[in-house]
């Protein structure tokens, strides 16, 4: 398939490109507001296109485990849930990250704690961001805001887990998952054959030749000062995911006497109080945050000193603040605007909370 | 331009797909578009709606609380959408069932009595064209060409024959719609 | 290693009984006399036999064998707890022409990971899964498995497993001889020569229905736990024939995806009769 322009929902745009960026399987669980992600993998049929695999797991605790084991075997392995099944993968992701296993994990954010609801919610960045599970380890973590983000970060998570032998979490939620927009589909990517497979992952479990010793998948190292050697090895490699891999969008940051710290589906709702804003003579910048981790820490804390105040708006309880908090020490007036429980803030909202807040 | 639509009444009288035909007709004319619908156990009868964003620009976010237009197809909506037309903007509803009659004199106010002539044509399947007419008839924003080229690519292609009945029932829309009250 | 065994053939020694190439020179740190051993050497034997080192992938599990990848000179993987089977799923879905076993204790594999287990079976998985049931958790120093016998003491039922606290012993293997996704199953043992060379063919068979696709071939393979049964290797293989086989019965259940003429059905219906420890 070409580049088209097609109208598409979030997940729908999920599912195809994975189909388009050369996956090879894909294990997941139906869970609202995410399923389409698997319908549509099961109805396009990928395996008889370009081979892919797709199954539906007795769980999410399995399909974590399927993309482990799939993954390990050096080939682009993928699963979506939403935040209660992404609780039940910590386990899964813990392993994933401590094995180095290069790996792509979709969550469509609902509501919690508990079952909570199926509405939009973006409640899971603490899991996300400061480790759902246990260990010191990270995801490399993409908020996309569109649906056009929603396709092309899938096809850019093959390359960062890959380059860094770590799994990415696409961070999205219901809103975004179920909002239709325009979307330009890529080429198709194909799927490695078996000779990038095994250069792109000579790591891989992928069958022992005589030529090389066996490949060991493993988190366990029970020798400490191994296991410390290795941990540094990961904090390594997070920090230069810090230094090279940081994505964030600024807009109408340079005049701006205040900002708004946002991503995902708030930053859209956060642009369009930007406007309004705007419209009303207040000089109010958007910061939005792609990556969440690593988190743009330096460069939100050099529009920081230019502003007065920082609005953080969140589907939460306010969790990204404290990274903001954290890359400004505190600088700056910054307080958390956020609606929670499913419910999506409205731009009205937003703005007048920047006024009561932060301009008051 | 930017056109900010809420789109609501019961499941089953096809307000996601009229949402959908009108949102990829925009993309067809190369315009920005969102569609957004609310979804879960609401959307299992009872009332669905979705709010439909068409612009020449970037579109900032596609959940919206204040709409240009209000097309609306049942008293629970009307009650819960009434006070969320801007100033100024434009309700349109099908009297079918209406017992409250909208209020507001800020607003154009037109009506459509889409489901008595669909019965009466015995087109009831493509109602919703009718109403989506009516839309067009007062806001051309999108094409008739591209109107089908919208239905092309809503619509699965077994389902392609019933292009020119929807047409038509946008055409049949556009005679319809009467003014309660403009401005 | 192979420097001492290359210096004692040239001075004359003659060579009757080697460790086979598909295992790695690493020490085991099982315990001596203990059935993971001769396990782990009767599968490296086949993989050996068959000529697949090359393409074959194993799945290890947490308990005792958490550390099997080190003693197999094969592509391994370490699972999480009782995830196993899901990970294997994997790996024989998108290799599909790869051979793949798991390698599984009983509370790996019929307790944690009961539902991944099931549902592997049941969706017919053209792998292989050894299942190492000694009756107990042996790496976290003895406690209550699924299969601890009624009556048989563990740290956890330090004056026995009574049914009315903790159920009866799980029968993981004739449960799943039940499900129409299984191809073969099978119970064995290695506590004597004649044992060993029946487990070692079965073993065998387990992984040359591969080749089939037509479903899992799962073998339970019972081994005593001495250091945790507390008894000398040569009294916990006694006890084992003596209590453990007549609750979980040597010998196929199912072959070539039907069940074995002679199985009495009320074996696979559990009868509580035969759980009670002699």
């Amino acid at each position: 398939m070409a580049r088209e322009l097609q109208l598409m929902k979030g997940n729908e745009a999920i599912a195809r490109a994975m189909i388009a960026s050369g996956c090879d399987g894909y294990f997941g669980y139906p869970i609202t507001p995410q399923s389409e992600v698997m319908e549509t993998l099961m109805t396009e049929k990928p395996w008889e296109t370009t081979g892919m695999t797709v199954l539906q797991a007795e769980s999410e605790v399995a399909s974590i485990n399927m993309v482990y084991g799939g993954a390990a075997t050096g080939k682009k392995v993928a699963t979506s849930s939403s935040s209660p099944g992404i609780s039940l993968m910590q386990e899964g992701l813990t392993y994933l990250a401590g094995a180095e296993i290069p790996c792509l994990v979709v969550n469509v954010m609902r509501g919690g704690p508990g079952l909570g609801t199926i509405q939009p919610s973006q409640s899971d960045y603490f899991q996300s961001t400061k480790g759902g599970g246990h260990g010191d380890y990270q995801l490399y973590t993409l908020a996309p805001a569109s649906v056009q983000e929603m396709y092309d970060f899938v096809f850019d998570a093959w390359d960062i887990a890959f380059k860094y032998r770590n799994p990415v979490l696409i961070l999205s939620d219901g809103a975004i998952g179920q909002c239709m927009e325009k979307l330009y589909t890529r080429d198709y990517v194909p799927r490695w054959t078996e000779e990038e497979r095994r250069a792109n992952a000579p790591w891989g479990t992928w069958g022992k030749p005589a030529t090389r010793p066996h490949n060991i998948i493993t988190s366990l190292e029970l020798d400490s000062a191994r296991q410390e050697v290795f941990n540094l090895k990961l904090q390594k490699k997070y920090a230069e995911m810090k230094e090279k891999e940081v994505r964030f969008e600024a807009l109408n940051c340079d005049d701006a006497e205040y900002i708004i710290v946002a991503y995902g589906s708030s930053s859209r709702i956060a642009m369009k109080a930007m406007q309004m804003a705007r419209e009303k003579g207040i000089k109010v910048g958007l910061f939005r945050l792609i990556t969440l981790f690593p988190f743009p820490t330096k460069q939100l804390a050099e529009v920081a000193k230019r502003v007065k105040g920082i609005l953080c708006v969140e589907m939460s309880a306010g969790q990204m603040i404290e990274d903001v908090r954290l890359a400004t020490e505190c600088g700056v007036k910054t307080e958390h605007f956020g609606r929670f429980g499913g419910i999506i803030p409205t731009p009205g909202e937003v703005l007048e909370a920047l006024e009561n807040k932060i301009i008051k | 331009m930017t056109e900010e639509i809420i789109i609501a009444g019961f499941g089953g009288q096809g307000v996601l797909s009229m949402g959908k035909i009108l949102a990829y007709s925009g993309v067809m004319q190369d315009k920005e578009v969102s569609w957004m619908p609310s979804y879960g156990p609401e959307m299992r009868g009872g009332t669905a709606n979705v709010s439909v964003i068409i612009s020449d620009e970037r579109i900032s976010s596609p959940i919206i609380n204040q709409f240009d237009t209000a097309i609306i197809l049942n008293q629970q909506s009307l009650d819960k959408f009434e006070n969320s037309v801007k100033p100024g903007g434009l309700l349109i509803y099908d009297p079918n069932g209406i017992t409250h009659e909208p209020t507001r004199k800020d607003i154009n106010i037109y009506k459509i009595a889409a489901t008595a002539k669909a019965q009466e044509l015995g087109i009831s399947k493509v109602f919703n064209m009718v109403v989506l007419g009516g839309f067009l008839k007062l806001k051309p924003i999108v094409d008739k060409q591209y109107i089908h080229e919208g239905l092309e690519h809503s619509l699965p292609q077994r389902h392609w024959n019933l292009i020119p009945q929807n047409e038509e029932a946008i055409e049949i829309g556009k005679g319809l719609i009467e003014a309660v009250q403009t401005l | 290693m192979e420097a001492r065994r290359q210096e004692l053939l040239n001075q004359g020694y003659e060579e009757v009984y080697t460790r086979t190439k598909v295992l790695t020179d690493a020490v085991m740190h099982y315990c001596p006399g203990c059935g993971h051993g001769t396990t782990h050497r009767l599968i490296a034997e086949v993989i050996d036999e068959m000529g697949i080192q090359d393409n074959v992938v194993g799945v290890s599990p947490v308990g005792c064998s958490v550390l099997a990848y080190n003693y197999f000179d094969v592509d391994f993987q370490e699972a999480a707890h009782g995830r196993a089977p899901a990970v294997a799923t994997a790996i024989k879905r998108l290799n599909p022409d790869t051979y793949v076993f798991t390698y599984q204790g009983d509370g790996d594999l019929a307790a944690i990971g009961t539902a991944e287990t099931i549902h592997a079976a049941n969706r017919g998985e053209n792998m292989t899964m050894i299942f190492v049931n000694n009756g107990i958790y042996g790496m976290t120093g003895g406690q209550m498995a699924p299969t601890t016998l009624v009556g048989m003491k563990s740290a956890t039922t330090p004056y026995g497993r009574r049914v009315e606290l903790n159920g009866y012993p799980l029968r993981m293997t004739e449960l799943l001889s039940t499900l129409p996704g299984t191809y073969y199953v099978t119970r064995q043992s290695v506590q004597n020569p004649a044992a060993v060379r029946k487990a070692k063919a079965a073993i065998r068979k387990a992984f040359e229905n591969q080749k089939l696709k037509k479903g899992l071939s799962f073998v339970e393979i019972l081994s005593n736990c001495n250091s945790g049964w507390k008894m000398t290797p040569v009294a916990a293989n006694k006890w084992m024939e003596d209590n453990m086989m007549p609750n979980y019965p040597i010998g196929d259940i199912k072959v070539d995806g039907k069940i074995v003429d002679g199985i009495d059905a009320n074996r696979l219906v559990l009868d509580h009769a035969l759980t009670v420890m002699q």
